[in-house]
């Protein structure tokens, strides 16, 4: 049994389709990466798979149950982390804090019991130099991190990565990469939107394409990368 | 995940350098407040009782404002009330006053209910407006009750509070007259209730559930995103708010002992001075209203003999404080010291195992 699958899943704004009847499945453990050019509805297929928006038609499943009209609260305690292209921290709260709210949230459990594990994904994700400083003082790309970090501590069983890798250094590149290996080492679903093919090439298996909110390519990595669609889109970034 | 198992040497804490100071003097200010009838007249008694019900009144309002983002401009349907349930406890069914104060909370607490329902689906400055017009519409209704007065109001029956719970035992150990017995039953009742309220935020704010309140604050689809339930965490705070400022409400027309609805549900008395107050101290910290409280009450000592100009200059000092001192004058002060009596962050401390870090910039 696949832990996501979605079935025929549509929505527009307005006259603009930006999901067009999008189905795909995921296996447990597998990590997949979605591709498509800027405005191609990668960050809305995440805000449907999260329940941020509700679909206009369709039906997703995630571990077996239908969960298309449920809440995103509901998702995040079935196990669906995920990250905000735009960082979107509790800027009131410290680094900590805001980890604290997603491990005693999203894992339903006390804050006494969630406060190791929030410190470890700190140093994992080599905020805790940060930890209690308030995330509204952050820089993007730590803001980046944090999204990171806060939805690893709700104890995701599939992790949605919404292009956490742009703007790194080319070290920091290689950090993320490796810090999202251990992550899927531990069994943890992953599917990233990333514009950095060779970091996102190097954690995920499969691709998904999608253009003008459909999906024009699904299949191994290779296959794509070498298909005609992919590079007519991706024509000047590097492949 | 095992090379994370021995890394277990965190802490965290909310406590703050001087935190402990800060409780001891807070207990010991709470001793003095609840022997002050001893050796002040019963006129400053009764301006003590007015600071505290006041305060009340501010920590919910701020409650609802300051944490829960909750703008409310019709606090004064919960005193109104709470004031009349009161009343009819006392008029209607012979109640003792004391009783009759839990049921006014009680009965704010009921009206609160239905009134979520309605608010709840207004956003912003509509959910303000609806506030205001549900506590408007309960007015008028109460303004129809005749056995209490009607649009004029009633006075409880006299002796009613001078036969309540306690008051003869104060009256007899004190050596005082029944009037200001009561007025000192009333005084310490006011301050019980301050304490508990502040305690009860308090606790609230440092519990799992003021947490997922200040997320929700900050970010509400985050918050959703990582299994918060706004609705939820805001119609509880809503609830527990309606239910203080009906005790305060029923409290303060205990020894008032006369109600009329314009009075009861007065906007200035009891939402735009309790919303000054909350503004001019610091939104969004306990210790805010506090301060609030003791500078709207020099004030009105100051320009009690002003009439109107009163409010305008109230109204004016709430301006500068809000363009100069966004965070009140709490925040003026904390942010220059440092110092919190009431801190709430989980401040994490402890060192992971060498070999786990990595630098972050
Ligand atoms: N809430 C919204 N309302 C209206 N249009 C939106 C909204 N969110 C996204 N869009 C539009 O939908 C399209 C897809 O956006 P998005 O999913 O963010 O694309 P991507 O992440 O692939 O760059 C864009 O044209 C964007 O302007
Ligand atoms: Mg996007």
């Amino acid at each position: 049994m696949p832990i996501l699958a979605l079935d025929q899943v549509s929505k527009s704004f307005g006259a603009l389709k930006v999901a067009d009847q999008i189905s795909f499945a995921l296996e447990k453990g597998e990590a997949l990466g979605v591709i498509g050019p800027n405005g191609a509805g990668k960050s809305t297929l995440f805000n449907l798979i999260t329940g941020n928006i509700r679909v206009d038609a369709g039906t997703i499943r995630f571990d077996g149950e239908d969960v298309t009209r449920q809440p995103p609260m509901a998702r995040c305690l079935a196990g669906v982390g995920r990250t905000f292209q735009i960082p979107q921290p509790f800027e009131q709260l410290t680094v900590f804090e805001n980890l604290l709210v997603g491990g005693a949230f999203g894992s339903r459990k006390t804050e006494k019991d969630v406060g190791e594990r929030c410190a470890d994904i700190l140093v994992e994700t080599g905020l805790y130099p940060k930890a209690n400083q308030l995330a509204g003082s952050l820089g993007l790309l730590q803001r980046k991190r944090l999204e990171l970090a806060r939805a690893l501590a709700t104890d995701p069983k599939i992790l949605l990565l919404d292009e956490i890798a742009g703007g790194l250094t080319e070290g920091e590149c290689q950090e993320l990469v490796e810090t999202i290996r251990n992550i899927h080492r531990r069994g943890v679903s992953i599917i990233w939107v990333e514009h950095v093919l060779h970091a996102l090439n190097s954690v995920v298996s499969r691709l998904v394409v999608l253009h003008f909110g459909r999906v024009i390519g699904d299949g191994d990595t290779e296959t794509i990368m070498a298909s005609k669609d992919v590079r007519e889109i991706y024509l000047g970034i590097d492949v | 995940m095992s090379d994370h198992i021995s890394s277990s040497s965190w802490t965290v804490s909310t406590r703050t350098r001087g935190s402990a100071f800060s409780m001891l003097a807070i207990l010991a200010l709470v001793a003095l407040a609840f022997t002050a009838p001893l050796f002040v007249s019963r006129s400053v008694v009764q301006d003590l009782f007015f600071i505290l019900t006041m305060l009340v009144l501010a920590q919910c309002w701020n409650l609802l404002a300051g944490y829960a983002g909750l703008v409310s401009v019709g606090q004064q349907a919960f005193v109104g009330f709470g004031a009349y349930a009161m009343f009819a406890g006392v008029s209607l069914l012979g109640m003792d006053p004391m009783a009759a104060i839990l049921l006014g909370g009680l009965a704010a607490l009921a009206l609160s209910v239905p009134t979520a329902f309605f608010v709840f689906r207004l956003q912003g400055a509509y959910f303000a407006i609806g506030t205001w017009v549900i506590a408007e519409i309960v007015r008028l209704s109460l303004a129809q009750w005749k056995a209490l007065g009607g649009g004029t109001g009633t006075s409880l029956p006299s002796g009613a509070t001078r036969d309540m719970i306690g008051v003869r035992l104060v009256a007899d150990l004190l050596g005082v007259r029944g009037p200001q017995a009561t007025d000192i039953v009333c005084y310490w009742l006011a301050l019980l209730l301050a304490v508990v309220t502040i305690g009860s935020i308090y606790k609230l704010l440092r519990s799992k559930q003021g947490l997922g309140l200040a997320a929700v604050r900050d970010n509400r689809e985050a918050a959703r995103s990582v299994g918060v339930d706004p609705t939820w965490t805001k119609s509880f705070v809503y609830l527990v708010a309606a239910l203080a400022t009906g005790l305060a409400g029923a409290l303060i027309y205990v020894q008032k002992a006369r109600i009329s609805p314009d009075a009861a549900f007065s906007v200035p008395d009891w939402t735009a001075y309790v919303i000054f107050i909350v503004v001019i101290g610091g939104i969004g910290t306990i210790e805010g209203p506090i301060i609030g409280v003791i500078v709207f009450y020099i004030l009105q000592n100051l320009l009690a003999d002003y009439g109107s100009w009163y409010l305008l200059i109230l109204g004016l000092i709430g301006i500068l404080v809000m363009l100069f001192a966004p965070r009140g004058l709490w925040g003026l002060f904390t942010d220059r010291t440092g110092i919190q009596l009431f801190p709430v962050r989980r401040i994490l401390a402890g060192q992971p195992k060498p070999k786990d870090i990595r630098g972050s910039d």
